[in-house]
């Protein structure tokens, strides 16, 4: 093993970890802002219900996406040296701004909102969780930014071997940027709708389970049950399963309509990319749904399309049925012709200068990352559809299997996520700062991985950090599953230890004394 | 204009440091007193509420003032970090294991679970404190670098007399620091806690962030600079005297600003280093051979001159919703979550 083949499964692994937490909290964040307006507009005890619920399960997820955002924020320098220093005059300007103007009120508002509840006013408490929540989304922008500037260089002239940022605006409305920023959006929308309904499933079908809400067989639903399990409850599960198994369908399209753009744009930017996101050696129009052989020998002549739709491909790359696109039989000269056949002799490599440049990014996992986004999103999006058809009696069916598959269905869409990620990011290999063809890029700009990496920094911190980072990010991620659980399980009540406490009025503030001496929320 | 850009970013850097020792003082402070000042679980939660809405804002200091040296001067941010390997690693860590604890430690209720997150927020308070404080002393005496900026020496490079004296600065800085807003924050026994501490550790806790300074001063001080090591142990000494006499909040801001002062004193002699070489002057990064380029230096300088007002204006805000003193009285009992 090599210092770079560590630091890039750190790389890799740190940040797919921190996409676990980002988009159910863009998502999440997004959707209890929703339910609390809807309650401060009609004063209804279930919106503020959901508020509270769905609200401590966003905080106990939030709170990781900070910690693990953290890493990354150090690691370009850690890790990275070599990287930081060629890219910083373009690259740190947007993880800068995204702290001073993004993580900056992100943070301070939604303590405000925590801590706040009876203490500002019910408007003003509002809108502080809409400014954390709205900042969040603009985070993911400038981060995006800064990632779309590795996939496609725009704005910056090369001085002395350097890019040097010549046009901010170029940067900051980068087509690419434009694309990625609605389509990660709605991909973090997708995940908390699977979330809403998965988990609202289960409170539905556990009130069925206990004997709260019977269906006859005529179909009449009657709502039972008291206290924490009344008949708001119900409400509570079954408005949050409707806004989720719609949110999902929604979120489904938009990265639909919007990922279409990015495969245009691909096309022109990144061919390469696009090439092996097919598997596809040869020039053709068609799109595989199913390719045999082994992806893993980086060698083309033992891939078989099986199924391929004619036309779907060029379609994708170019908006018509007829368009050839490049396979990576043609792609290779003309990158090995650009770009050189062998690493230059350039201290900067080290010991990896002069070694042959493997233009091929693994194929294995370009071809089946870009499958599973797509087909996790579908299958996630398509489950919520019939998730509607089946709610439309008011309640979920008894069957515990069914419950189950709703409740494991939360995994699709964070593993569509992921893999658009990891498709994304190792596609882009050997370069972590690609060349563009395509006229709008500037050729010249770009940069190997293998000269990213720190040179004084040894494989043993390398390890270190890495069997650090891992095992504390495995710990953490049972600690957060498990409270999440604890939390569903213990359904509004959990949220609301005034419901908890005193059954006869739930949502009353009763029970115990508000006037200001007690905090309404305390650590 | 262009040639002061980079003196410009200097300064920022520098008043992002200060305030995030300022405002994450007290709360890592906090942190390491939840397992050193607390008696029981009452008064431990007292502590956590002091800065329960406030810390995770005051931990975008560090944030942005790591992000803003990448802007603004990348072969610093790379060089540093690089060099730190190690020490940033544990940084990040105490970090996370503090941030989950904070979050975490009352959504269960028992006395095994809080006891564990007690320790991660002592533990990853002391952790961020001392590495955060060897980074920042290390970056103003310098650092085995070659003329690319690369450490030689090895991982443990940087495990100097410098460090040390940076870390223990750091710490205890932040424990009085803290004992003086926990003085402020609080009401009841707790609060007498903290005043007593404030006062037995104040005559010597600022005795190695002192001693860095000097440090610095004896290396490359100017009369400037030396005029602020001498304000900041006016001020130092003032906050003792206000502690005596009661006046609590006096004591706080003037221990504040003697921090402030040290502070002011080391960057302003260090400047226009920014990272020393200590194989060879040759190598230093300074303001002018570290800096990004004057056009993104002043696209930076836009954002900033909107940005930073902007949060202080709303954190400012927060402290004075958050006005009111905690007590014992004012925590409520501990909720447990039942299963349906
Ligand atoms: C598309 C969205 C997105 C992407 C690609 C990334 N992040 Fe992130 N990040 C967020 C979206 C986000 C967020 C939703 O805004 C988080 C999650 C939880 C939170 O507090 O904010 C966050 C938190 C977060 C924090 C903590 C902020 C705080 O304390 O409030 C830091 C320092 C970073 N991120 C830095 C990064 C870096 C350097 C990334 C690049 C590798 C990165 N993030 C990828
Ligand atoms: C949060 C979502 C992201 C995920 C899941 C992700 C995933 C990955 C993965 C899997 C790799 C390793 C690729 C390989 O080594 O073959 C990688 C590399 C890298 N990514 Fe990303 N990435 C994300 C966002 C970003 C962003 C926003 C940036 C920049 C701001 C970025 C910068 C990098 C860099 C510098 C590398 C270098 C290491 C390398 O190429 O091997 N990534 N990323
Ligand atoms: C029809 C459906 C979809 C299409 C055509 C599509 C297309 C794409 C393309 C072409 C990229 C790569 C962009 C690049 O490397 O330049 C991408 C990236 C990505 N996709 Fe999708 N996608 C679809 C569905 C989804 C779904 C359902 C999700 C998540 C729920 C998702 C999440 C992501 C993420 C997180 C990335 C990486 C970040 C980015 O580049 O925006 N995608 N998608």
């Amino acid at each position: 093993m090599e210092a770079l083949e560590i630091a890039r499964w750190q790389f890799g692994i740190t940040t797919v970890y921190h996409f676990l937490m980002v988009p159910l909290t863009i998502g999440l964040g997004l959707l209890v802002a929703m339910m609390q307006t809807m309650w401060h507009r009609t004063g209804k005890e279930h919106y503020l219900r959901m508020t509270k619920f769905w609200g401590k399960l966003f905080l106990i997820n939030f709170i990781m996406g900070v910690a693990t955002g953290l890493v990354q924020e150090f690691q370009f320098g850690m890790a990275w040296s070599e990287y930081s220093r060629f890219v910083g005059d373009v690259f740190g300007a947007p993880l800068a701004m995204e702290a001073l103007l993004a993580f900056f009120v992100e943070s301070t508002f939604l303590g405000l909102w925590i801590f706040g509840w009876n203490r500002l006013p019910r408007l003003i408490h509002l809108l502080c969780l809409w400014a954390a929540v709205l900042a969040s989304v603009f985070s993911a922008y400038f981060i995006l930014v800064a990632n779309s500037w590795m996939q496609h260089p725009v704005g910056v002239e090369m001085v002395d071997g350097r890019p040097v940022m010549v046009d901010a605006w170029a940067v900051f409305t980068n087509n690419t940027a434009l694309v990625a920023f609605p389509h990660t959006v709605f991909g973090a929308l997708a995940v908390a709708g699977a979330f809403l309904l998965g988990i609202s499933w289960y409170h539905l079908w556990k009130r069925r389970h206990d004997g709260l809400d019977t269906l006859a067989a005529d179909g009449t639903l009657t709502i039972g049950g008291s206290g924490a399990r009344d008949a708001v409850d119900h409400r509570v599960w079954l408005r949050s399963a409707r806004a989720g198994a719609v949110v999902a369908m929604i979120a489904f399209a938009g990265t639909g309509i919007t990922g279409d753009l990015q495969g245009k744009l691909m096309f022109d930017q990144q061919p390469m990319k696009m090439a092996a996101a097919e598997a596809a050696c040869h020039d053709g129009t068609g799109f595989s749904i199913l390719s045999v052989g082994n992806l893993g020998a980086q060698s083309c002549d033992d891939i078989t399309a099986v199924i391929e739709v004619p036309g779907v491909l060029s379609f994708l790359a170019n908006g018509d049925f007829t368009t050839e696109v490049k396979g990576v039989n043609t792609l290779l000269p003309e990158y090995q012709e650009k770009y050189g056949t062998t690493l230059p002799d350039d201290p900067m490599y080290g010991e990896r200068a002069g070694t042959a440049i493997d233009y091929l990014p693994v194929m294995e996992v370009t071809y089946w990352g870009f499958r599973i986004m797509i087909g996790f999103g579908a299958i996630a999006a398509a489950a919520a559809g019939a998730a509607l058809w089946v709610l439309r009696k008011g309640t979920v069916p008894q069957s515990r299997w069914l419950m189950r598959l709703a409740v494991f269905g939360i995994l699709a869409p964070f593993g569509a996520n992921s893999a658009g990620w990891i498709f994304t990011e190792m596609g882009r290999q050997p370069f972590v700062v690609a060349p563009n063809p395509d006229p709008s890029g500037i050729d010249s700009v770009f940069m190997f991985t293998a000269a990213a990496v720190s040179p004084g920094v040894s494989l043993a911190e390398l390890v270190v950090s890495l069997v650090a980072l891992t095992s504390v990010y495995a710990v953490l991620l049972v600690v957060e599953v498990r409270l999440l659980f604890t939390y569903v399980r213990g359904g509004t009540a959990s949220a609301m230890p005034e419901l908890a406490h005193d059954d006869d009025h739930p949502g009353a503030p009763t029970g115990r004394k508000d006037d200001g001496d007690v905090l309404a929320f305390a650590y | 204009m262009t040639e002061a850009l980079p003196t410009l970013w200097f300064v920022l850097i520098a008043v992002l440091w200060a305030g995030y020792l300022f405002l994450e003082g007290f709360d890592l402070g906090v942190g390491m007193l939840m397992k050193l000042l607390a008696r029981n679980d009452t008064q431990r939660r007292v502590l956590l509420n002091t800065v329960g809405p406030v810390w995770d804002g005051n931990e975008v200091w560090l944030i942005t003032a790591v992000g803003a040296t990448f802007a603004a001067f990348p072969s610093w941010y790379a060089s540093l970090l690089s060099a730190l390997y190690l020490p940033f690693l544990l940084v990040l860590l105490g970090l996370i294991f503090r941030a989950v604890a904070f979050e975490w430690r009352g959504k269960r209720d028992g006395d095994a679970w809080r006891g564990r997150w007690d320790w991660a927020i002592a533990v990853g308070s002391f952790t961020a404190a001392a590495g955060i404080g060897a980074a920042l002393a290390l970056t103003t005496t310098g650092l085995p670098l070659d003329a690319d900026g690369n450490r030689v020496g090895g991982a443990f490079a940087w495990a100097t007399l410098p460090a040390l004296l940076g870390a223990a600065a750091v710490v205890l800085f932040c424990l009085v620091h803290a004992a003086a807003f926990i003085t402020l924050k609080t009401e009841g026994r707790v609060r007498g806690q903290a005043e007593r501490l404030f006062r037995r550790l104040l005559p010597v806790a600022m005795i190695p962030f002192l001693g860095w300074a000097l440090l610095v001063q004896l290396d490359s001080g100017s009369v400037i600079t030396w005029l602020a090591v001498v304000l900041a142990v006016a001020a130092v000494t003032a906050s003792y005297r206000c502690s005596v006499i009661g006046r609590d909040g006096r004591a706080f801001a003037a221990l504040g600003a003697g921090m402030l002062a040290l502070v002011g004193s080391i960057f302003g002699a260090v400047f226009p280093v920014v990272l020393p070489s200590t194989l060879d002057a040759a190598f230093d990064l300074t303001v002018q051979n570290a800096s990004s380029s004057p056009y993104t230096l002043g696209l930076m300088s836009v954002v900033a001159c909107f940005g930073l007002p902007l949060v202080l204006a709303y954190q400012a805000w927060t402290y004075w919703v958050f006005r009111r003193r905690v007590s014992e009285a004012s925590i409520p009992a501990a909720h447990a979550v039942a299963a349906l």
